[in-house]
């Protein structure tokens, strides 16, 4: 007979199972990429540009491009991202409109990222005449950024009790000082998760850069936001399907790379977090 | 001694949630520098009407008031009234101790610095020091001001919650049940400390406990169903209380 210890353990053993399945996987791509990559890993190649085909020299604009992009997507996202999240969360009443808002804009994070991209080339790129550019490119990626930034700082500012308006409005202060004192401190953390999340989306995704701001080959950094430039997805995806005979180790040393890049920022965002966080707690 | 002064002077006040009075004709004199308890069963609107001196009920959707609240003469229900000046005017002890989770510095201070009221920080560690004190606190906690406010037993938590309301300095304090989350020896504290207060603010509180009115306050207002039964120094109240209604519920038989 399974007694209820029996089915302590069985359960215990089930769900650290499940676990498992969730992480080995996570680690099989990581080990594999650094295992295949770490051949390519040179100074020359985070540092040089590529020539000959590409099969020679490194990948230094395209690191350069996916970081210009990135910043310039930040620029955009987290002021009108985050002002917009304090009103919706703060300010606006509940009404159909407001309600159509938030359903918008959950519906906007479930978009593909190839039709935000299609979006881009047709409102940034022709439409404004911004041509293919960083510009075109880092608004493509914040549009496509700015849900994911607006639900989960939402969630951020829902979390913070109450209470601590009520707290602040009874010893004088304004909506805007509550939620500039209390309010904000107190869902940083949330939000900045929502910003990083938001930032790493774009930092690795291909299809919304594709036709807004990527190039195929391009060696030198550009000069202004209004040009081109090399990404490191793209320019992953380009080497893995467009160039025949390029080395295996080149591949997996960018997707080495693009990997890093994205892991450290992960990394920065929970320092950060967990700085602001040790003060908080309810 | 010269007969107090009447801080807030509340004519004919109607309060209604939708279309449901909560207050009926509530009239009555606060008077500067005393303690005013107002007591009553639950739901009988005295927590309504504490929220109605400060306007902490325009924040419900759906309420209306009628009548007037003369806060030293003027109507705070007058068109044109600055309510947020109002709040720093008349401020709030809540119910349960609610500190900020942040130090017990943060949390004397916020006010004030939230309101601009500190230049630099001499006059921040100021006030601080001096709202400690006034909420009798500052023995316990002047050398752990950089501690987490919620590491504080619940009495010391709602002491700070006094500091804070005092550090923006108003006029009234209203305190909403401030002991219903207290243990009697953290309650003695409070009012202990309500008698030092009393020398500087209006105070009004609202108490389920009848001993606790008895015992700390100059005046008493009995509510029961949204009206105001009766109004009368404590002392009346207890012993020789013009109303059946209030004698029966000051004794037990009713409530």
């Amino acid at each position: 007979m399974i007694n209820r210890m029996g089915m302590q353990k069985a359960g215990f053993v089930l769900l650290g199972a499940t676990t498992l399945v969730v992480v080995i996987p996570i680690l099989l791509v990581i080990g594999y990429i650094i295992y295949e990559g770490m051949e390519a890993l040179s100074w020359q190649f985070i540092r040089a540009a590529p020539f000959d085909g590409m099969k020679q020299g490194g990948i230094f604009p395209a690191i350069v491009g996916t970081l210009l992009l990135t910043l310039g997507t930040a620029l955009v996202a987290i002021p009108i991202g985050v002002g917009g999240t304090v009103y919706l969360a703060e300010y606006a009443r509940d009404t159909w409109l407001t309600r159509c808002i938030r359903l918008a804009i959950i519906n906007l994070a479930g978009i593909p990222s190839i039709v935000y991209g299609l979006f881009g080339l047709g409102m940034f790129v022709l439409f404004l005449k911004m041509g293919t550019s960083i510009m075109a490119g880092a608004l493509t990626l914040a549009i496509m950024t700015l849900p994911v930034i607006i639900s989960t700082a939402e969630e951020a500012l829902r979390a913070v009790p109450t209470e601590f308006r009520t707290v602040s409005a009874s010893l004088g202060g304004t909506r805007w000082q509550g939620i500039r004192y209390i309010i904000l401190p107190q869902a940083l953390p949330g939000i900045i998760t929502g910003i990083i999340l938001g930032l790493l989306r774009a930092a690795g995704e291909t299809a919304p850069i594709l036709f807004t701001v990527a190039a195929f080959f391009l060696p030198h950094l550009p000069q202004s936001p209004f040009d081109q430039t090399m990404a490191l997805p793209y320019h992953l995806y380009v080497i893995s399907t467009q160039v025949p005979g390029m080395p295996d180790s080149i591949k997996y040393g960018t997707a080495l790379v693009l990997l890093a890049l994205v892991l450290s920022m992960n990394i920065a965002a929970s320092i950060i977090r967990s700085y602001f966080r040790r003060r908080r707690q309810w | 001694m010269s007969e107090p002064m009447e801080k807030i002077r509340v004519e004919n006040l109607n309060f209604y949630y939708g279309d449901k009075p909560a207050l009926e004709g509530i009239s009555v004199p606060i008077q500067e520098r005393q303690i005013t308890a107002l007591i009553g069963p639950s739901g009988c609107g005295k927590s309504t009407f504490l929220r109605c001196l400060n306007r902490m009920n325009d924040t419900i959707r759906g309420t209306r008031v009628e009548g007037h609240v003369l806060l030293d003469g003027v109507d705070i229900y007058a068109r044109g009234t600055n309510v947020v000046d109002l709040r720093k005017r008349v401020g709030m002890v809540f119910q349960r101790p609610n500190p900020f989770p942040q130090t017990i510095l943060d949390n004397v201070s916020f006010g004030p610095r939230m309101l601009g009221l500190a230049k630099n920080r001499k006059d921040v560690a100021d006030i601080v020091e001096e709202s400690l004190r006034g909420a009798a606190l500052w023995d316990e906690v002047k050398d752990i001001l950089k501690k987490d406010a919620l590491s504080l037993s619940l009495g010391q938590q709602q002491r700070l919650c006094i500091a804070r309301a005092i550090a923006v300095k108003p006029e009234v304090i209203l305190m909403d049940e401030p002991c219903s989350a207290l243990d009697p020896i953290a309650t003695l504290q409070i009012e202990e400390l309500m008698q030092s207060l009393r020398k500087d603010y209006t105070i009004v509180i609202v108490t389920h406990n009848m001993q606790q009115a008895a015992r700390a306050s100059n005046y008493t207002g009995f509510f029961w169903m949204g009206k105001l039964v009766e109004f009368a120094p404590t002392e009346a109240i207890f012993t020789r209380p013009s109303q059946r209604l209030t004698e029966e519920y000051v004794t037990g038989r009713a409530g």
